[in-house]
């Protein structure tokens, strides 16, 4: 069988979800990746869109962080910030977010500002950056993240952007143009919200099992009656994203 | 009128103890020599606010010069923490007020356009704006449904690094355009650091790049490399291996203090800093030219 990292797992499963012709809210890192892979693969009309202004980036190199100068050589369109957040992601035109956090919770709801009280951190986190308004407002959006206890709690200690909130119908009500987290990507498998906008098991990585998936989540994990197991990364996948995305290992060489 | 001075004469006249400072750039165009300047003349209690307040108000938190933050996303780009704003939160010395990008962009955007407040399309998040009295709801007249709304935000100073500008101020920037032109209408002052001082001719021959007019600007400095290590598209490259340094330089005070000691206080100014860096630094951050197709605005 074909070895491959934690990240790289990640980073191929989630590039699979993306849709040619999709316009993507691309963030560094992972989501970066799994952006340029898609768009190598499945999905060569990808249309990427960076916070920093940046539309239809074709970046020669991996860029280390979101306003990379490569992002803007042989982009279609450059534009300030509002712009990019006011005409792009709240008009609506942008099909698909990633995200990701400190802690994710069984209604996909994201903490990226605090652990502990907010006017007494115990632990200060960089805080929402684009992460509010593309929960919101992006068609659909995808989370990349480790799949551990401590990141899967019940209940986020602070909402920094909305999943379903307490109920699917809750989102509803607030009527929010995007329609929420659509899958959870871990290194265990992948989680995606049920009719009620709960979080469930829909899927396994190779090699990992239902227990693995549990044992990890801090509320009482849901398994899908349909529970698959995902393709295990082919060496195509692997081979691009090791030697043409991040020949460095800079964001790959995580979970060995 | 040239409003061509010495980048340590526009901080002298410009920035007082107390100011709310913009120091604009997304990533591009982080006008760092100008940061380093406030340091070496030890302005106090000044109140930062920057969407990413990046490495340049670390440092300036580092050296004792900062009240207050404002801020959306407060990591170093591409690395993890910011260290030392964060240390300082979360040991209750620094003040700090905090928005989503979209927020912090609004504020600007209503100060720099003359408007009292931005209205934005509700998050339902919800936290945030309960952490944050600035961020309030009020009902569109117009459907009656709630929209968010934040405060404009109107700098006492905003510092903008560009590409080119003439002695006047009027200012041409291209690549990541974030939030200059909104930090400096909404600013009561402006200093301009830039590349290259041009002839007005060459800003005249492309009037569409120009993001800032002179009128409004009150100080031109020639701050050649000011963003390193920050970037100027086409210009000079991002310097990664520094911004991955700075996290662990940031770990500890000590090391803080002997960068400051060396790098900021330790050099006269941004000329003397560039060329401390030396020329492995300065090969490494050179840039391969790609110009792209002129455009022809006619003679009528």
């Amino acid at each position: 069988m074909v070895e491959y990292t934690s990240a790289e797992l990640l980073t191929i499963n989630a590039a699979r979800l993306l849709r040619d012709g999709d316009v993507v809210f691309v963030g560094v890192g992972l989501p970066n990746l799994a952006c340029n892979l898609a768009r190598r693969t499945h999905a060569p009309h990808l249309v990427m869109i960076y916070e920093a202004g940046v539309i239809g980036a074709q970046p020669a190199r991996l860029p280390l962080s979101i306003g990379d100068p490569t992002l803007v050589s042989g982009a279609l369109s450059v534009c300030g910030m509002y712009d990019i957040f006011a005409f792009y992601l709240q008009r609506g035109n942008v099909d698909v977010g990633f995200l990701g956090g400190a802690q994710i919770d069984r209604f996909g709801n994201i903490n990226a500002t605090v652990i502990g009280e907010y006017d007494h951190p115990k632990v200060r986190l960089p805080g929402s950056g684009g992460s509010m308004e593309i929960a919101a407002w992006a068609n659909r959006c995808y989370i990349i993240t480790p799949h551990q206890k401590r990141r899967f709690p019940e209940k986020v200690d602070f909402r920094t952007s909305a999943g379903f909130l307490s109920h699917r119908k809750e989102r509803e009500a607030a009527r929010l143009r995007g329609t929420g987290p659509q899958a959870v990507v871990t290194d265990i498998g992948i989680l995606q919200p049920d009719e009620n906008g709960e979080l469930i098991l829909t899927a396994l990585h190779p090699t990992k099992t239902v227990e693995d998936a549990k044992a990890n989540t801090g509320w009482e994990l849901r398994i899908a009656s349909d529970l698959r197991y995902t393709e295990p990364p082919s060496e195509k996948e692997l081979t691009i994203l090791r030697d043409e995305l991040d020949p460095q290992r800079i964001y790959l060489k995580g979970g060995e | 009128m040239s409003k061509v001075c010495s980048l340590s004469e526009a901080i002298a006249k410009y920035v007082n103890d107390g100011d709310l400072i913009y120091a604009a750039g997304f990533t591009h165009l982080i006008p760092f020599a100008a940061g380093h300047e406030i340091i070496r003349q030890r302005r106090k209690d000044l109140i930062l606010a920057r969407a990413t307040p990046d490495l340049i108000y670390d440092q300036m938190v580092a050296a004792g010069c900062a009240k207050k933050v404002i801020f959306s996303y407060m990591g170093n780009p591409g690395v993890g923490s910011l260290r030392i704003v964060r240390a300082e939160i979360e040991a209750g010395n620094l003040e700090w007020e905090e928005y989503s990008h979209f927020g912090m962009i609004s504020r600007l955007q209503a100060g720099a356009t003359g408007l009292p407040f931005m209205p934005m399309m509700p998050t339902a998040a919800g936290d945030l704006e309960k952490a944050n009295p600035h961020y309030r709801q009020v009902i569109d007249p117009y459907s009656g449904e709630p929209v968010v709304v934040v405060p404009a935000l109107k700098p006492d100073v905003a510092i903008v690094h560009v590409q080119r500008c003439d002695a006047e101020g009027n200012s041409q920037i291209w690549g990541i355009i974030g939030e200059q032109k909104e930090a400096a209408f909404a600013a009561d002052k402006v200093i301009i650091t830039t590349e290259e001082v041009v002839d007005e001719n060459v800003i005249r021959s492309d009037p569409n790049r120009t993001l800032i007019p002179g009128f409004i600007v009150d100080a031109v400095c020639h701050v050649p490399y000011c963003a390193h290590p920050s970037y100027t598209q086409g210009y000079y490259d991002r310097d990664n291996a520094f911004y991955l340094q700075w996290d662990e330089i940031s770990k500890s005070k000590e090391s803080v203090k002997n960068y400051l000691a060396e790098w900021v206080y330790g050099v006269r100014d941004r000329q003397e800093y560039w060329e401390k860096l030396g020329q492995e630094v300065h090969a490494r951050l050179k840039v391969t030219p790609r110009l792209s197709e002129v455009v022809n605005y006619g003679s009528y």
